[in-house]
């Protein structure tokens, strides 16, 4: 029996009130049914902002090269590697002004990077030497972030408070497909649509949660129909696709910027690699799933459609190749040195002011290391 | 110490409402959060009239989500901000946890001291008024157990105005538990007095005395003053300790009036088992043991969820199972 087909339930049902309408028609708010492209399109390309994005792109795949060879040498603690979406790491950084704030989580290394943290700190976490490494205010970059989730609703209530101040400061977060399960997920986008907060909110859907497909993940029609719910725009684009998702970005950026409030982007694209160093894929996907995400791999896809359009040369090629070599080369000397770590800061950061029992436990750990040291 | 020429709060809460009125007026980076805050006022009033004098953006009435609201209040701080959050009953509190253990308490260290978190995370805790289920808990113990928090609670209505101030002024988040049944108490000190309370972090001895030291804060303050009244009847001359910081916790207050008397019991309603006071016990015993005349006593609430409202009596520590504690400190006969 329905509700309506019980006797005197219209009684029940609420009426609501004479203001109450729906905010808004959803229709415009829904994603586009194919994710957006760019390369392939024929679409006009901005040739200095393409050579900047295919630098980077070539800089972070040997980045996360790099790195991954540091764990396997014991420089680097863990490293869980961004190759294949190099191309969201990248525009999510561009896409943003100096004063803009980027909300990274643990996987989002190259975009700390690519918006110009030295690489060396932005591995602070990964080594295991301290917690963040920078000053998060210096670089308006969020610590990297190892629970899922959690660091959106921050993204939205530092964008709200930018604007409260006056300043047209963006808030950029992102966040895994795995991610957008958690309660934090939901939570920030709704507050951040209830109170109109210039956030962007980036989902890179990489297929997997280390080993949960997006199958076992979500039941919604794509990560960014969610965005309907709250009032927001969801917007679907090829992850893979650079100079596509650097206008989405930038066009959702700029319009946090103007108080046209926040936007739900998911980019899909692939973990190439698997979750971490420490994990083994094989066990959870097959070489044909990979070997077809390799034709659609996003440093490939651009250098062959700029090569073929006369942007990019044999010496441009060679060109970035070489400077990637050269950041590689750097890091990997820079890293092969051991980090000088004072073990009483332990106790340095914990309270702005030591409390007796810290100062009575620092004491205690000072005298270990003396007595270790005669 | 906090001064302030306050005109006179008549109730805590009223106390409570008045210490974040005068620090958003002093101060335009504070800003107060949570669910009901605004129009209404909270459930409990305390934050009366601050939407309406302040703005709805600086007294913000937020969706429902106790995370999103601490986890908002993590970016507010980042960007300069310093959140007052009020969380609206202490077993609502749990879906924040993530944030406040996480985030909360560890952003200051885990960025090296860039990022503090001046953020004030205010619970009303405890049982005593009648509430039902998830209404009455005593969640301490989960604070305690978080470095990087201050856990503070007033049971005068003179310390909730002055520790909230400081709770407001400090850099450091703090955990504010503000004793539900406490709400209503009132004070009689003169309007035109200062407010000058001791600062966060150490205890006051609300009572001396000379025969055993009563360790307590928050709602069971009360009991305790009452309990040493009554006391004085049995020929025992009790001295209240009222521990107001649990995080940092005032060793020297304690350990000096532990060691003047040679006797303890700690009282608090929370559970015993994993409580405050097994660390308060072991605290003193560590420090004071060729002092102690007994074993250091603990007086809890049962090792139960917070029981129905028509059980509660039974469960709260009151006068009569403090002072059966103080009668089993192995005195000698002439007690
Ligand atoms: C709250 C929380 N639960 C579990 C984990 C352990 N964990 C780390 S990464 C991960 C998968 C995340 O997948 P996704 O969000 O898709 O991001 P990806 O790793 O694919 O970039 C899990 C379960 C965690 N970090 N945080």
């Amino acid at each position: 029996m329905t509700v309506q087909e019980l006797p005197g339930a219209a009684a029940y049902r609420p009426t609501p009130p004479p203001a109450w309408r729906p905010r808004t028609d959803p229709a415009p708010l829904l994603p586009d049914p194919e994710p957006f492209r760019v390369l392939g399109t024929g679409a006009e390309l901005d040739a200095a902002l393409m050579l900047k994005l295919y630098g980077e792109l070539v800089r972070g795949r040997r980045y996360n090269a790099q790195a991954t060879a540091l764990t396997k040498q014991g420089r680097l603690a863990v490293y869980p590697s961004s190759t294949g979406q190099e191309a969201c790491e990248v525009a999510a950084a561009l896409a943003l002004e100096e004063r803009d704030w980027l909300f990274p989580s643990y996987r989002d290394t190259l975009a700390a990077v690519a918006r110009g943290l030295d690489p060396v700190q932005a591995l602070t976490l990964l080594r295991g030497d301290w917690h963040t490494g920078y000053d998060p205010r210096e670089h308006r970059i969020a610590p990297l972030c190892t629970p899922l989730a959690t660091q959106l609703p921050h993204a939205v209530g530092l964008a709200h408070a930018a604007r409260l101040k006056g300043d047209d400061v963006v808030a950029l977060a992102l966040v895994g497909d795995g991610g957008t399960s958690e309660g934090d997920f939901h939570e920030a986008l709704n507050f951040a649509a209830v109170w109109q907060a210039p956030v962007v909110f980036l989902v890179q859907n990489n297929g997997f949660a280390i080993s949960v497909p997006l199958a076992k993940q979500t039941a919604a029609p794509s990560l960014a129909h969610k965005a309907v719910g709250y009032g927001m725009p969801g917007r679907l684009v090829d992850g893979n696709d650079a100079p596509a998702v650097h206008q989405v970005l930038s066009e959702a950026v700029a319009r946090a910027r103007r108080g046209g409030g926040p936007t739900l982007i998911e980019a899909v694209t692939y973990r190439m690699e698997a979750h971490t160093n420490a994990d083994d894929a094989t066990r959870y996907r097959g070489s044909a799933e990979v070997d077809a995400w390799r034709e659609h791999d996003p440093i490939r896809i651009l250098e062959d459609e700029l090569t073929a359009r006369g942007i990019l040369d044999e010496h441009g090629i060679r060109t970035a190749a070489e400077a990637a070599e050269t950041m590689a080369a750097a890091l990997r000397e820079r890293m092969n040195a051991d980090p000088v770590l004072d073990p009483m800061d332990l106790f340095a950061e914990v309270y702005a002011e030591q409390s007796g029992q810290l100062r009575e436990q620092a004491a205690q750990l000072r005298a270990e290391l003396e007595a270790e040291a005669r | 110490m906090t001064t302030a020429t306050a005109k006179k709060p008549a109730t805590m809460a009223q106390a409570l409402q008045r210490a974040m009125r005068d620090a958003m007026a002093e101060d335009p980076s504070v800003h107060v959060l949570g669910e009901d805050v605004g129009a209404l006022g909270g459930v409990f009033r305390v934050t009366d009239g601050l939407a309406k004098e302040f703005g709805e953006d600086r007294c913000t009435d937020t969706p429902l989500a106790e995370a999103g609201i601490l986890g908002t209040a993590v970016g507010m701080a980042m960007y300069g901000l310093r959140p007052v959050v009020e969380m609206q009953f202490d077993a609502f509190a749990y879906p924040a946890f993530e944030q406040l253990i996480s985030h909360v308490a560890k952003m200051r260290n885990r960025t090296g001291g860039a990022m503090p978190m001046p953020i004030v995370v205010r619970v009303p805790y405890g049982g005593g008024i009648g509430g039902v289920e998830h209404h009455s808990d005593s969640s301490e113990a989960y604070y305690m157990a978080t470095p990087g928090l201050k856990v503070v609670t007033p049971a005068t209505v003179e310390d909730a105005y002055g520790l909230l101030r400081e709770a407001i002024a400090s850099d450091d988040p703090v955990v504010f538990l503000e004793p539900k049944r406490l709400y209503w108490s009132k004070s009689d000190w003169s309007p035109e007095a200062p407010v000058t309370v001791e600062p966060i972090g150490r205890a006051v001895v609300r009572r001396t005395g000379h025969s055993a030291t009563l360790i307590t804060y928050g709602p069971s303050v009360p009991v305790c003053m009452e309990a040493a009244e009554a006391a004085r009847e049995e020929g025992w001359d009790l001295e209240v300790v009222d521990l107001r910081s649990l995080v940092p916790f005032d060793d020297e207050t304690v350990c000096a009036s532990v060691r003047r008397t040679g006797r303890a019991v700690v009282v608090h309603e929370s559970a015993g088992f994993g409580g405050p006071g097994g660390e308060i016990a072991a605290r003193v015993t560590e420090r004071c043991f060729h002092h102690l005349e007994a074993p250091v006593l603990r007086v809890a609430g049962f090792d139960i969820p917070y029981p129905p409202p028509m059980l509660e009596k039974h469960h709260l520590p009151g006068v009569d199972r403090v002072l059966d504690a103080v009668a089993r400190l192995q005195w000698e006969a002439e007690h």
